[in-house]
Formats: C-alpha cells, structure tokens, sequence
C-alpha cells in the first residue's frame, strides 16, 4: 500500500515533469499566459496520460520491443484526437482558449516519456497511479507558473483582479517572460527539495 | 502471459491490430461528436448574427451572399424586416493580424453604419490583441468602432496617417487587422447593396 502512494507521490514532487524533468516545455511555455489555461491544459494532458497509462499496461505483453514506440504513439494520438474532438464537441469555450494545443499533447515527451519508463514495465494499477499522480503533479506545476504570469502580467488571478490592469507588466504575458517565471519556480522548487 | 517475440509476422500483427481498433475507435467517436461539433458551429453563428445585425424577421443564413475582397470570402447575410432591408452581419476577415486569421461577425445598418461585432476568431497575443473583443466598444477616446460609419470616418488606426480610430496600446498589428476586416466587410456590404438595386 506504501508503495502505491510513493507511486502516486512521485509523479507530483520527486519526478515532476515540469519542475524536476523539464519535459512538455512547449505546451508549458505555451499555455500557461493565465492560471484557468495552465489548469485545463493540466487536466487535458493528465487525462490523456491515464487513458494512455492504462491502455500501454495492458498491451505491454502482446507488443514487440522492435515497434513499441510506433504502437505507444498511435494509443496516445487516439486519446488526444478523442479528446479534441469531444472538448470540440461539448466545451466549445475551452477549445477557443487552448485551441493549437490540444492536439499537441501528441508530441508532449511526459506522455511518451511515462508510456516508455513506467506504463511499459508496470501492470494496470502502478501504471494508473502513475498517470494520476504525473498529470496532478503536471497540473500543479502549470497552474503555479499561468498563476505566476497572470498576477505579474496583468494584476489578476483566474480573473479575479487583485490590482488594476494597466500596472501590469506586459513581459510576463509573452514568451519572454515564461521562461524567467519557470526559471525562478524552477529554483525555488529545487530549493525546497533540497531543504526536505 | 510471455512478451511477444520481436519477428516480423509479430510485429506486422501486434502493430496492425492496434492501429486498426485505434482508426475504429475514432471512427466511432467522429460520428457521435460530429453532429454536436456541427451544432455548435451553427449556434455560435446564428447568435453572432442575431447579437450584431439590426432586427430582422427574415432569416439571414438562408438568403446568404459571398463576394471575394483580396482574396478573401466575405459572407453578408442579409437583415430584413418585413422584406425591406435593415441592414447585414458580414462575416469578414483578414490575415494580417499578429498570429492567424481574424473573423469578425460586423453588424451594419442600412447606411453602412456599424451596430455591433463579435470576434469569432483569433489567435493574438493574450492580454494584448485578444483585447479587440472589448476594446473596439469602448466609448473612451476614439476607441469604439459602434456608431460610426466607414464611409464617413476613416477605418485606420490614429497612429497612421488619417487614421480615426484608437488602436489597442502595444497591438498595433492586431488593431489594423481588425480595422481592415471592416473595411472590407463594408465594402463586401456596400457591393450587395448594389445588387440589390439593379435586381
């Protein structure tokens, strides 16, 4: 039971895909102008990433070494176009919002990477854990940085204003400025788990 | 159960059977969600005409109308009260903008004079030129576009020469891309009036 929750734990601390692997740095850099899209593009990533989890350990065993990277891509590329199609289908407002990204989350390393490292060597429940505790662990690091740019760019945070807008600094809304937000969360992040 | 050898029969089955159940999921999945997809689509079109065009009883969609302005389709559809026109919403749009197309839905009167607008597309930078949905409306300086007529004012943003209109502060390119799409879908209006006349 220990060993399920430092499963789960991994993914969100130890081995965060953003703060610790630096992987998904596009979609990461891409969509997180406010704390709303770093959270939607957070649950996109991590539901695809379950899903794909799930699917890579059951199939692991009727899957040849040789085409294992062809196979693990198409179950992904299903799960994203799945969701893209549904979130098209049923949340029209979240589509504006994340728009190009969603379908890149085909080419977002985290889910490779897990379907590669953890699902392709682990049974059902381990690999389930897993994609749970990487997706929150994904959505935390995203929300924290989106939160970051939106309060320091435009004086809000999910929309709530905290200070008036012109007092924003319009850095930290374009590329620019993710990069210097996520160098700064990167170092705190490093500092609290060399502290711990 | 052992791992599956990696042998060519093994590879071609392993990797054909997972592709095959993944294009049938799909398939089934494009078939429930293209109804609603469609759906949406209509009913984002029909409010953005229902929202910008002045009253009409008539309906719009069907008595639509495209002409080609530099390249690009502008759709009017028609308002109509009574038979009579009131004026149109044109679906305009412009590929000049920061990132990807602009569309625009442009209500005009009969005279030409803008009414309202909605932004059905755009891809600009956050908080600068994805202001454009808000910005045009604002009766603060010479911001807002509702009211006036381009025929009469100039459609180009203050910081160009003749320009009469405050574009967005720090999205310049955006604003002028917004503004050409309307005078282009009033040119496109202006040509379907034209029409109408000689029919």
């Amino acid at each position: 039971m220990k060993n399920y929750w430092k499963i789960l734990y991994n993914g969100i601390i130890p081995g965060n895909p953003v703060f610790v692997l630096l992987l998904g740095m596009c979609a990461t850099l891409g969509t997180t102008s406010t704390a709303y899209n770093g959270l939607m593009m957070g649950i996109a990533t991590g539901v695809v990433l379950v899903c794909s989890n799930v699917v890579i350990s059951l199939l692991k065993n009727l899957v040849p070494d040789k085409v294992r990277i062809p196979a693990y891509i198409v179950v992904i590329a299903t799960f994203v176009t799945v969701l893209q199609l549904a979130v098209n289908a049923w949340l029209p407002s979240l589509n504006s919002s994340l728009g190009i990204f969603i379908p890149l989350i085909v080419v977002n390393c985290i889910l490779l990477g897990r379907a590669e490292a953890f699902a392709g060597k682990n049974g059902l429940l381990p690999s389930l854990l897993d994609g749970i505790g990487t997706g929150i662990g994904f959505s935390i690091a995203l929300v924290l940085l989106g939160g970051v740019r939106e309060i320091l760019g435009t004086g809000a945070i999910f929309g709530f204003h905290i200070f008036p807008e012109d007092y924003g600094m319009l850095l930290f809304i374009l590329a620019p400025g993710a990069f210097i937000a996520l160098g700064y969360l990167i170092a705190i992040v490093n500092k609290i788990r060399k502290t711990c | 159960m052992k791992k599956l050898q990696s042998t060519l029969p093994n590879m071609i089955l392993s990797l054909g059977a997972i592709t095959v159940l993944a294009g049938g999921l799909l398939g089934w999945i494009y078939s429930i969600t293209k109804g609603p997809i469609e759906k949406q689509a209509l009913a984002q079109q029909q409010a953005a005409i229902a929202e910008v065009a002045p009253p009409f009883n008539n309906s719009p969609e069907e008595e639509k109308w495209s002409t080609e302005i530099d390249g690009l389709t502008f759709t009017v559809y028609p308002a109509r009260e009574n038979g009579k026109l009131t004026g149109a919403a044109v679906k305009g749009m412009s590929m000049n903008g920061f990132a990807g197309e602009i569309i625009v839905m442009c209500g005009f009167m009969t005279d030409g004079t803008i009414k309202d607008y909605r932004v059905l597309q755009q891809a600009e930078t956050p908080g600068l030129g994805t202001k454009m949905e808000t910005w045009f409306r604002d009766p603060a300086g010479a911001r807002s576009v509702i009211g006036k007529n381009p025929a009469t004012t100039s459609f180009y943003v203050t910081k160009d020469s003749g320009g009469e209109i405050d574009g967005i502060t720090a999205a310049t390119i955006s604003s002028r891309a917004f503004l050409e799409t309307f005078r282009n879908a009033f040119r496109a209006y202006q040509e379907y009036e034209k029409k109408q006349v000689h029919e």
